[in-house]
């Protein structure tokens, strides 16, 4: 399940699907089960559909038809991930999930 | 026009020493051996998911966690540093969609649900991946008879 059609290109595993989301969102919008059963279904399609070494399918979701801003600042220049401060190699370390508000001081 | 994430990658990390992407001229190939819907299926995850009781995943990091296929998202910590997870905190399932799974496994799309998931972190080493930590993921999913596995990179 591929977010990032050039990695993936790169890497050439025996099959993939892309599905032009930001990264993260492999199979679908948090909180949209129905959508993360079609992208699903779809995966489990091309791993039938798909009889050559490296092919990538392209999904035909759309993140946001009025909006694609995303698409200039995922991963770019003033993207934040979790954890991340000025530095890549520090400032991250393990944190449980659903708890994303910052602890009360 | 997909997003050139390499590119991007080489710009936020100039300070760095640069990345040396893999890059294969050749993919591997397995024929899928029965239809999916007759097919043992395994999520593979490099989100770094693991649950309370788990050792924590740490950087650089070839060890693997499997999550039993019954687990609790809302159970689920994560430690990765690349990753914009407050989706991932409401609903893991954009990333790591075992819910789905196992709705997809009671409907007979898939043909069952392997036992654990297997979750694992970025390292930064190729070589290190293929020699050492893939042998090891390849043997859970030999253990667990899969015949396909889902793989959602992070």
């Amino acid at each position: 399940m591929s977010s990032a059609w050039d990695i993936t290109a790169s890497v050439r595993p025996p099959r993939a699907v892309f599905l032009d989301f930001p990264l993260n969102h492999q199979t679908g919008k948090a909180g949209e089960p129905d959508l993360q059963r079609r992208i699903l279904l779809d995966a489990f399609r091309a791993f039938e559909a798909l009889w050559a070494p490296g092919q990538m399918l392209t999904l035909p979701y759309v993140w946001d038809p009025n909006d694609r801003s995303w698409e200039e600042t995922d991963w770019g220049p003033g993207f934040e991930p979790y954890g991340v401060g000025s530095s890549m190699q520090e400032g991250f370390g393990e944190r449980a999930l659903r708890r994303a508000a910052p602890t009360p001081a | 026009m997909p997003i050139a994430y390499i590119q991007r990658t080489r710009e936020r990390y100039a300070k760095f020493p640069p990345y040396k992407w893999s890059h294969n001229t050749d993919a591997p190939w397995a024929p899928l051996p029965r239809p999916i819907k007759d097919c043992r299926v395994a999520l593979l995850s490099s989100g770094g998911f693991y649950l309370p009781g788990q050792a924590p995943f740490g950087d650089n990091d070839l060890s693997h966690r499997l999550i039993p296929k019954e687990a609790n998202l809302a159970d689920l910590r994560v430690y990765h540093h690349g990753f914009r997870d407050s989706d991932a905190d409401r609903d893991a399932n954009c990333v790591f969609p075992l819910d789905r799974l196992r709705e997809l496994e009671a409907a007979g799309v898939i043909g069952e649900l392997a036992e654990s998931a297997v979750s694992f972190v970025v390292s930064y080493s190729a070589r290190r991946d293929v020699q050492e930590r893939s042998p090891a993921i390849v043997a859970e999913l030999r253990r667990m008879g899969v015949a396909a596995a889902l793989c959602v990179p992070v």
